[in-house]
């Protein structure tokens, strides 16, 4: 059996950045990832790097990870494809407009002034191949865009410099709490511990239920499209407002489309399908924003599973059933900019029992339990 | 680089790069372009070498070509039509006008 | 013949796609049984590429029949069948996706439309094995199925001279096709090594009672050939193309003695591997073929795959040829018919019993074939560290095995460590020998390390094209996108 201080439960990039802090603090963490770092939603997502238009309880993350993607070479020996061109949410409708100028009123009142409202003009001067009926925009120049996979990998290379062991094609198979930390079954391998990070993503809820523990997670498939190598016509990266979109163009000429229209498909057997009713929706979105890429044809469609919560926020903190068990998973499909700082906050958790931002609104008991519904309505027949 | 057995049937006159090319209607364009004696039809993406088709049945996309201003299309999938106007396949790299992967 | 566009889409019991052997003899039989049938070819003409052009033929002369053989005008007779059946037959149609279940994604002349059939027959073939080798990228250098295809489709031959390399039967039939056609063969490098003559000689008997016309005509090829080529050799192995922007010549060594033969055409050829990216893209479950070195799908005797909706039929399951593909297209319709209760299942077998024979009839001559041609190492896994393995992305094999020292463990991690896959042409041309090289740098086995995932469009669709796409519904409603004045935000 072997020994350490920390398991770590998922080798996303969530778990590789909770990793890399937590052996920067001094510990010893075995990293478990039941098929390789950064298979699932790590990779398949669109690398946006944005604060944009984020809900109000992760702002304060987002600007503080943003320092460290302003500075990821030094903190990671990788640039990780990181480049700022800027993030701009887009209105194509008067009413979406106003919706942005109601949201950039209400973030200047909460004290938050990354985000800029600009007008139609300014908007079509920052990306000359937009359509010319947008109504204007939000923008936060500040923002930018990295490469999933080289940033996922370099959260891994730097955790393995600093002494984390990476297990791959390990699947953890029960937990057992004892008096001091845990036993960790996998593989046919045993695993003692203080602490577990459960960092499994759309798995996370069954990591959790190993312990006892019960969180109402969901999954989906956010669907993505790469196309052919295009001329070199688009800086910042580009989200819609009133359909959904993700929009970018790579360094390498492509365009990387997202938007997060579900795939169809069974967790279970980790396999799914594109949807071509949600797919069609997304290319027209593209085609009446961009009309000169009528013509560019799509290479490639694919999916990665994300864990989801109903209030499209995650669950980042300890266990509310067991004791050295800390969570950081179900980001929505917008983790990815978090990992620098959700990494760091977990360190902090685990080691100094408190964090240096709020995380209160990522409680994982901050969600109504079905027991508690029978009873308070038992309560109330009996009168 | 490759010759006709037959005689046309009924001529197909097309543009490529520029120049006329009498190809036979039902031809393929990959097909119509061999027999003009076309060596190189596309840049490759990134060291710009030169390419041309391989397997000719539409698995390989060597083919690539640029057909009245739309680029990526298969040469071997696509058959002629009169007046096409037909380019290399360029490689995107923005320094040259309309060619894209 | 072709029935409007919209017909289709609620009234299908079957979809076939491809119009060679087996999806030809599919149709007429599906058609024979009363089913709604259709068929979606990317190519404008019937036939496949083994029956290319075939409606052209009694235009032609008829030494043109005579030049590619009986197989030929046996094709034509069933082209004439389909002609005649009542299937729907749509040119010029690619599919570019199919959903488990039925649902196939269709790309025309007109416009992309989704349809549901009630069942899917693959019947899109096979492909040659891509032959990477040193500068094989090189203009002037294409498969030898190619120059069959131009011959057979264009009525063309190569002007130049043509060096025809590999191992396998089509080297010897090509050859003596372009020969006859007027090309100048300089050169015929048989690559079948010794040992493969010494494996395959105890099956030999046996497959000569299942096909002895099949091996004296190949026999009698080579003879032929090797008295009219002027250079003729066998045994060969590590060829390279050499040349600057195209072809120039070709070299290889034949008992550790290097030759080389100056050349305006490369023709290569390793064999014939199963087109699975349909199949692949469906879910379909696949295994790895450890004699014909390639992917097939698991298909039941009438050509059901795990995916009880869709059929694989014709060298697309198996390579086999085209008489055995017809006969597979067959079964497969049988299989249908009976699956949606045209016929029962014991009218199916008894009508498929004969097409059973005719398989088992050729199986003792296919294993030989398999044996004498199974590919070599270097084919498989080249070994060359400046051979392109990714022509679209030009990743080579010495960065296959660096990325494998990083610890990418298969194919689908290599396509975010280099790019290898992520092309146009979507691993066709590279997932075999990316898998092989790095199976084979981190001591694994090809089946342990998997195929590429084959994600859709499986053909090329615009921007446009998507945009317009028919006879899909509304997609799920995403909600609010904006925050509403509560605490929420956007997508990603």
């Amino acid at each position: 059996m072997s020994t350490a201080d920390v398991v770590v439960i998922g080798g996303g990039i969530h778990g590789c950045s909770a990793a890399l802090n937590l052996a920067r603090r001094g510990l010893k963490v075995i990293v478990l990832e039941k098929d390789y770092v950064g298979r699932h939603a790590s990779t398949a997502n669109a690398g946006g790097v944005r604060t944009l238009l984020r809900h109000t309880a992760e702002v304060p993350l987002a600007l503080e990870a943003r320092k460290f993607w302003h500075d990821i070479e030094r903190h990671l020996g990788s640039d990780c494809g990181y480049h700022t061109v800027g993030q701009i949410a887009v209105a194509e409708t008067e009413q979406a407009f106003e919706d942005l100028a109601v949201r950039d009123t209400r973030m200047r009142g909460l004290g938050y002034d990354h985000e800029e409202l600009i007008d139609a003009d300014t908007l079509k001067a920052l990306v000359p191949a937009i359509a010319r009926t947008v109504h204007g925009g939000l923008i936060v120049r500040g923002d930018g865009a990295a490469s999933p996979f080289h940033a996922t990998q370099a959260f891994r290379h730097a955790a393995e410099a600093q002494g984390v062991v990476i297990r791959e094609n390990a699947r953890v198979d029960a937990l057992e709490q004892t008096a001091n930390g845990w036993l960790v079954d996998h593989d046919g391998m045993r695993v003692h511990v203080s602490t577990i990070v459960n960092t499994a993503g759309a798995w996370g809820d069954r990591i959790a239920a190993m312990a006892g523990e019960t969180i109402p997670l969901s999954w989906f498939l956010p669907m993505m499209m790469v196309t052919a190598r295009v001329p070199e016509f688009l800086e910042p990266v580009i989200v819609n407002t009133a359909r959904p979109l993700s929009f970018k163009q790579m360094p390498n000429g492509t365009l990387l489309i997202g938007g997060g229209r579900p795939a169809v498909g069974d967790l279970e057997r980790m396999t799914y399908h594109i949807d071509f009713a949600g797919l069609k929706a997304t290319a027209q979105t593209v085609r009446d924003l961009f009309p000169h890429l009528r013509d560019i044809p799509i290479m490639r469609a694919w999916a990665g599973f994300e864990g989801r919560f109903a209030d499209d926020i995650p669950v980042i903190g300890p266990s509310a059933g067991a004791r050295n068990l800390f969570h950081a998973f179900g980001f929505c499909g917008h983790g990815f900019q978090l990992a620098p700082i959700v990494g760091k906050l977990i360190a902090e958790l685990v080691v100094d029992g408190t964090a240096s931002l709020p995380t209160d609104a990522f409680a994982v008991d901050r969600f109504p339990t079905e027991i508690d519904e029978n009873l308070s309505d038992r309560i109330a027949a009996h009168g | 680089m490759f010759k006709r057995l037959y005689e046309r049937r009924r001529p197909v006159a097309f543009e490529f790069e520029g120049e006329e090319v009498i190809s036979d209607e039902g031809d393929t364009l990959a097909a119509a372009l061999l027999a003009h004696g076309v060596r190189q039809t596309r840049e490759a993406p990134v060291s710009k070498n030169p390419r041309a088709a391989y397997c000719l049945i539409g698995v390989c996309f060597e083919c690539l070509v640029e057909i009245d201003g739309r680029p990526n299309r298969q040469a071997c999938m696509t058959q002629v039509r009169p007046g096409m106007k037909v380019r290399r396949q360029r490689a995107a790299d923005g320094t040259e006008g309309g060619g894209a992967q | 013949m072709n029935g409007p566009p919209g017909a289709d889409r609620h009234t299908l019991d079957l979809a076939i796609i491809g119009a060679g052997p087996a999806g030809l003899a599919a149709a007429v039989t599906a058609s024979e049984l009363g089913l709604a049938t259709a068929v979606f070819d990317e190519q404008f003409h019937p036939g496949g590429q083994i029956y290319r052009a075939i409606e052209d033929a009694p235009e032609r002369a008829g030494a043109w029949l005579t030049l590619f053989g009986e197989d030929y005008a046996r094709g034509l007779e069933l082209v004439r069948r389909f002609r005649a059946s009542t299937a729907n037959y749509h040119t010029g149609h690619s599919v570019f996706d199919i959903s488990p279940g039925g649902g196939l994604g269709v790309l025309g002349p007109d416009g992309a439309r989704w349809i549901e059939a009630r069942r899917v027959i693959i019947a899109t073939g096979a492909m040659e094995r891509p032959v990477a080798v040193p500068d094989w990228t090189l203009p002037g250098v294409m498969g030898a199925g190619a120059a069959q295809t131009l011959l057979k489709g264009a009525a063309m031959v190569p002007e130049g001279r043509t060096v025809i390399a590999g191992s396998g039967p089509l080297i010897y039939l090509v050859a003596r096709q372009l020969r006859a056609a007027g090309g100048n063969i300089v050169a015929v490098i048989d690559t079948t090594p010794r040992s493969n003559y010494r494996r395959a000689a105890p099956l030999l008997a046996r497959a000569m009672l299942a096909g002895n016309k099949e091996i004296r005509k190949g026999l009698s090829w080579r003879r032929d050939l090797k008295k009219a080529t002027p250079i003729f050799r066998t045994g060969a192995s590590g060829v390279r193309i050499e040349g600057r922007d195209a072809v120039e010549a070709i070299s290889f060594s034949v008992a550790g003695r290097t030759e080389r033969v100056e050349c305006d055409l490369v023709l290569l050829h390793e064999g014939v591997v199963p087109n699975t990216q349909l199949a692949m893209a469906a879910g379909a479950d696949h295994h790895y073929d450890l004699v014909q070195a390639c992917w097939r799908p698991k298909t039941d005797a009438y050509g059901r795959s795990s995916d009880p909706a869709i059929l694989i039929a014709g060298d697309g399951a198996g390579i086999g040829g085209a008489e055995l593909a017809s006969e597979a297209g067959h079964l497969a319709a049988l299989g249908v018919a009976a699956d949606l209760s045209q016929i029962s299942q014991e009218d199916a077998a008894e009508r498929a019993a004969p097409a059973f024979s005719k398989l088992a009839g050729k199986a003792a001559l296919r294993r030989f074939l398999d044996t004498l041609y199974q590919p070599r190492d270097e084919v498989l896994v080249p070994p060359d560290d400046e051979t392109l393995i990714c022509r679209c992305e030009e990743v080579t094999a010495g960065e296959l095995r660096r990325v494998a020292e990083m610890g990418c463990s298969g194919p689908n991690q290599a396509k975010a460590f280099t790019r290898c896959g992520m092309g146009p042409c979507q691993g066709r041309m590279c997932g075999l020998a990316a898998a092989a090289v790095l199976a084979r740098a981190s001591g694994r086995s090809f089946a342990e390390v998997g195929h590429m995932r084959v994600r859709p469009p499986i053909k090329p669709i615009t921007v446009g094209e998507l945009a317009a796409l028919d006879g899909v519904g509304q997609p799920p409603d995403m909600g609010p996108l904006l925050p509403t004045g509560q605490e929420d935000g956007a997508g990603e």
